[in-house]
């Protein structure tokens, strides 16, 4: 078994591989499939991508591990690592875990590594003599993984058939082949690979941030998806456009972030549910619509998935920098919703609220996700169907016909007037992004102006607030340290509460429906924050934006805040080291004077 | 049948003699001839004087944004593309701010009518030059006239495969009324570029000054041939030909998107697929 100390009670297996490798040479496809056939296999995985903004070149890594109990973060040593280009070695060798062990291809690369820590398997020969073509390299060294496991090739040639089946044959074959080469080669000269695969569970389901949000929009009966590809929002793009047929869905490429926003006000408008995503600054262009979508009170469902900014920052790495941002953009007052999900389920049932909400109240609701959560895959039994909630707010065909007058901003005591469908019966819809009257047409009087804003904001607020699911409490009731946390740290905050609740009084609250901010009526938050003897703020940014949320919404101040801020995710290991410190004789380090 | 009346909207706040008391009497007359009712089409306009348009015309309205009268007519019909969507803009709003939108208007073959009230100057922020405008033009802030050639919109549909691209004039009411029936009946995006006198502001491009300028497109005229219609659509000074200056009949893009091939996206809204089916592709 291998030597990693997992922090599990009976936890048997717990490894992690680190594919590294240049950009185009497809280390997220042998990424991909690992961790698909060992989902497939009932391990439970969990996979993270960093990635470098080009196409080809550069340095890409892709991470997983695979263990028999869940996991929802990566870990800092590595079991296998594989280095499909030179700079993996000396880039990530010090990560190797005690018994890690590193392959790569010391024939091609014109290198060698001496130690019993690395093994050299000629990954290009190999490919060119069992495959023909030096691009199975990819495929014998997935198979020399599972060699060095000791798992079998079925799983593998299963995948390589159902996905290779269109292109003949012969390319199925090459594939197998040369996956049993690196497999049989492994097998046998990695005598010291003393990993075991323990067999596992029923097979799972494994999804990343952006398909759960695609899975999400779809079920919730999003019918219009538009956007202009930014990362790392694009893969929602491509999982609706991939359901364009099997789902009726029209998925339009706009021109720009403006045109997308103001087309799905459009279809939105036309009466179906509608969607865009971005990022930054593709948000920054919609801010403007955003704005349009409160005055007319046009449902519309934002995914905003953060890069680090300012500008075009550091496009492929990950923060969590734009909550406020998301939470003050858009010129004048409104009401909104912002969601930020911190696993790939929560990703896909809130998509669903996100829908729901912005149905029922007329509103703009946002999905804030991060590159980090955008790109990982975690598993999962099952999926609940009945968690799901799908109500048509709208009044369409007959009913809308039936209505004895109508008006589109009519006054009522919700604030919310039901949404006409244009074209169904005579009724006309009119809206206006204008202040107007309760027809929809431009007024500018200022006994109208205060009744327009009490109905779309001040009679909406209220009845949002209620919908507010409280944050997650995780370990300790009675913590000593508490710590705190949004978004997508949620799984490496998790892992470590996991690792020290142990020898420590510590829970974690995670917040991921953050706007309108939860009260303490459903979840007494602040009182488990106050009694605690120290409460730390974990962020993915570098001023602290939740903990400013936080103090200007309950008046919590929190003392000690750990910020990470390099455009990096945070590892459980990096999150350990940062607790000690805070920790260490309970000096706190006293950051959080906002 | 709908009657003139039936589209009659709330009282204008248009200067009186505006070129859009003609354009708003042509398209309700046109309305009525092509016999749609006041609920059947939805008008989407930006900001502007022509941005107002929609209030004063009873039917269906999306009244948005500066510039983005297009975007939201092409989700519009993307939603419902058996609605009729017309997209009412300024040249300001829509060849200034709108430009980028405009472009891509045209290359998607959207089925969407788009209207330009070109008053060549801006009307609501009172009098700055347009895109249109003329070289030379002088205003507050561009006191020794402005620098920038003239943009022509016909020319730049024309050279970008517009499948149909007209000219028009308020100051001709029935001949409009006859364009934007054209408009209305092509199968495809069409741009009716209207000439339309701001009488309180630009004090060059007037009645009089279009009416000795502006001529009819001669019976022969074949609208079909692209390299003809660039000759004409590059005529605009002494003299201003008006009709449907090029068409082209290539397939609109409504009529290529599978998913609405059947049936409007708007008719399929009905309970959404279950998680089972769609997690079956991650397993
Ligand atoms: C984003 C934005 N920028 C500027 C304005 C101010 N604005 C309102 S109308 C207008 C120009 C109107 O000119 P034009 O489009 O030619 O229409 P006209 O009033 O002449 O019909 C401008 C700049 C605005 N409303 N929104
Ligand atoms: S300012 Fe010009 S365009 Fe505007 S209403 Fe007056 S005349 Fe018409």
């Amino acid at each position: 078994m291998n030597t990693l100390i997992s922090p599990h009670k009976g936890v048997f297996l717990d490894y992690s591989i680190k594919l590294g490798g240049e950009g185009g040479q497809g280390i997220d496809t042998m990424g991909s499939v690992l961790a698909q056939l060992f989902s497939r296999a009932g391990y439970h995985v969990f996979t993270h991508q960093e990635y470098e903004s080009r196409v080809r070149g550069g340095h890409n890594f892709f991470q997983m591990r695979l263990s028999d109990a869940p996991v929802c973060a990566s870990r800092a040593p590595i079991d296998i690592l594989v280095a499909m280009d030179r700079a993996s070695i000396p880039v990530h060798a010090a990560e190797l875990a005690p018994g890690g062990m590193a392959i790569y291809d010391g024939r091609a690369t014109k290198e060698s590594h001496e130690g019993a820590q690395f093994l050299s398997i000629p990954f290009v020969d190999l490919a060119l003599e069992h495959g023909k073509n030096r691009i199975m390299a990819n495929i014998v060294a997935t198979g020399a993984v599972l060699g060095m496991l000791g798992i079998d090739l079925q799983l593998l040639f299963a995948i390589i058939r159902q996905t290779l089946a269109k292109k003949g044959e012969a390319t199925v074959t090459a594939n197998m082949d040369s996956a049993r080469a690196g497999h049989e080669y492994a097998v046998r000269e990695c005598l010291k690979c003393a990993f075991i695969a323990a067999p596992g569970g029923p097979g799972k389901i494994l999804i990343s941030g952006n398909d759960a949000i695609g899975v999400g929009a779809v079920v919730s009966g999003c019918k219009f998806y538009t956007a202009y590809p930014m990362t790392p929002a694009t893969g929602i793009l491509n999982y609706m456009a991939g359901k364009e047929l099997s789902h009726s869905i029209v998925v339009e490429q706009a021109e720009d972030e403006i045109g997308a926003i103001n087309m799905a006000l459009g279809a939105s408008f036309g009466g179906v549910r509608a969607m865009t995503g971005s990022s930054g600054g593709g948000f920054a262009l919609m801010v403007e619509g955003l704005s349009l979508a409160a005055m007319t009170e046009t449902p519309v469902v934002i995914a905003l998935a953060q890069r680090p900014a300012p500008a075009t920052g550091l496009p492929t790495r990950t923060e969590q920098a734009d909550l406020l941002f998301a939470l003050h953009a858009g010129h004048g007052e409104f009401p909104r919703v912002i969601f930020a999900p911190g696993s790939p389920e929560q990703c896909l049932y809130l998509t669903n609220k996100a829908f729901d909400m912005a149905e029922k109240y007329q509103i703009p609701a946002f999905i804030l996700t991060d590159q980090y959560l955008a790109d990982s895959a975690w598993t999962y039994d099952s999926f609940d169907q009945d968690r799901i909630v799908f109500n048509d707010y709208r009044v369409r065909g007959e009913a809308f016909q039936g209505l004895g007058e109508y008006k589109r901003h009519a006054y009522t005591e919700s604030g919310v007037t039901p949404q006409g469908t244009p074209g169904d019966g005579t009724h006309l819809v009119v809206t206006d992004s204008d202040e107007h009257d309760e027809e929809g047409h431009l007024v500018e009087d200022a006994l109208t102006r205060v009744r327009m804003v009490e109905k779309r904001l001040f009679r909406k607020l209220p009845l949002l607030a209620e919908e507010i699911s409280p944050p997650l409490m995780y370990g300790e009731g009675e913590a000593e340290t508490v710590i705190v946390g949004w978004g997508s740290t949620y799984g490496v905050m998790k892992e470590a509460v996991d690792i020290l609740a142990g020898s420590h009084k510590i829970a974690l609250l995670h917040f991921s429906e953050i706007y309108p901010f939860p009260s303490v009526k459903k979840l007494d938050y602040l009182t488990l924050l106050e009694k605690a003897t120290r409460a730390v703020c974990v962020e993915n940014n570098a001023t602290g934006q939740f903990a400013s949320l936080m103090r200007r919404e309950t008046g919590f101040l929190f003392r000690d805040r750990i910020n990470r801020y390099d455009g990096r995710p945070f590892t459980v290991e990096s999150l350990l080291a940062e607790l000690k410190n805070v920790m260490d004789a309970g000096k706190g380090t006293k950051r959080g004077e906002n | 049948m709908a009657k003139f009346e039936d589209f009659e909207g709330r009282t204008s706040a248009w200067c009186p003699g505006c070129g859009n008391f003609g354009i708003l009497k042509s398209f309700k007359q046109a309305m009525v001839e092509l016999e749609l009712e006041p609920h059947q089409f939805t008008i989407v306009s930006g900001i502007g004087q022509s941005g107002k348009f929609p209030h004063y015309v009873r039917c269906n309205t999306f009244n948005g944004l500066h510039g983005r009268s297009l975007p939201v007519a092409t989700g519009l019909r993307l939603a419902n593309h058996r609605m009729p969507v017309f997209a009412f803009a300024g040249d300001g709003d829509c060849y200034g701010e709108g430009g980028n939108h405009l472009t891509h208007a045209i290359r998607r073959n959207i089925n969407v009518k788009l209207f330009v009230h070109d008053n060549q100057i801006y009307g609501l922020t009172k009098g700055q030059p347009s895109p249109t405008s003329m070289e030379g033009t002088v205003s507050k802030i561009q006191p020794m006239g402005l620098i920038s050639e003239s943009f022509n919109p016909v020319a730049y549909a024309t050279a970008l495969d517009c499948s149909f691209v007209a000219r028009g004039y308020a100051g001709d009411g029935d001949h409009l009324k006859e364009l934007i029936k054209k408009a209305v009946n092509h199968q495809g995006f069409s741009l009716v570029d209207i000439l339309q006198p701001c009488v309180t502001f630009n004090k060059v491009n007037t009645y009089d000054w279009y009416k000795e300028r502006c001529y009819y497109l001669e019976p022969e005229y074949d609208s079909h041939n692209r390299i003809k219609a660039f000759e004409r659509a590059l005529e605009y000074g002494e003299r201003i030909p008006l009709g449907v200056l090029y068409k082209s009949e290539r397939p609109c893009y409504e009529d290529r998107v599978p998913a609405i091939e059947a049936m409007p996206l708007v008719k399929q809204v009905s309970a959404p697929p279950v998680l089972k089916e769609l997690m079956e592709e991650f397993f």
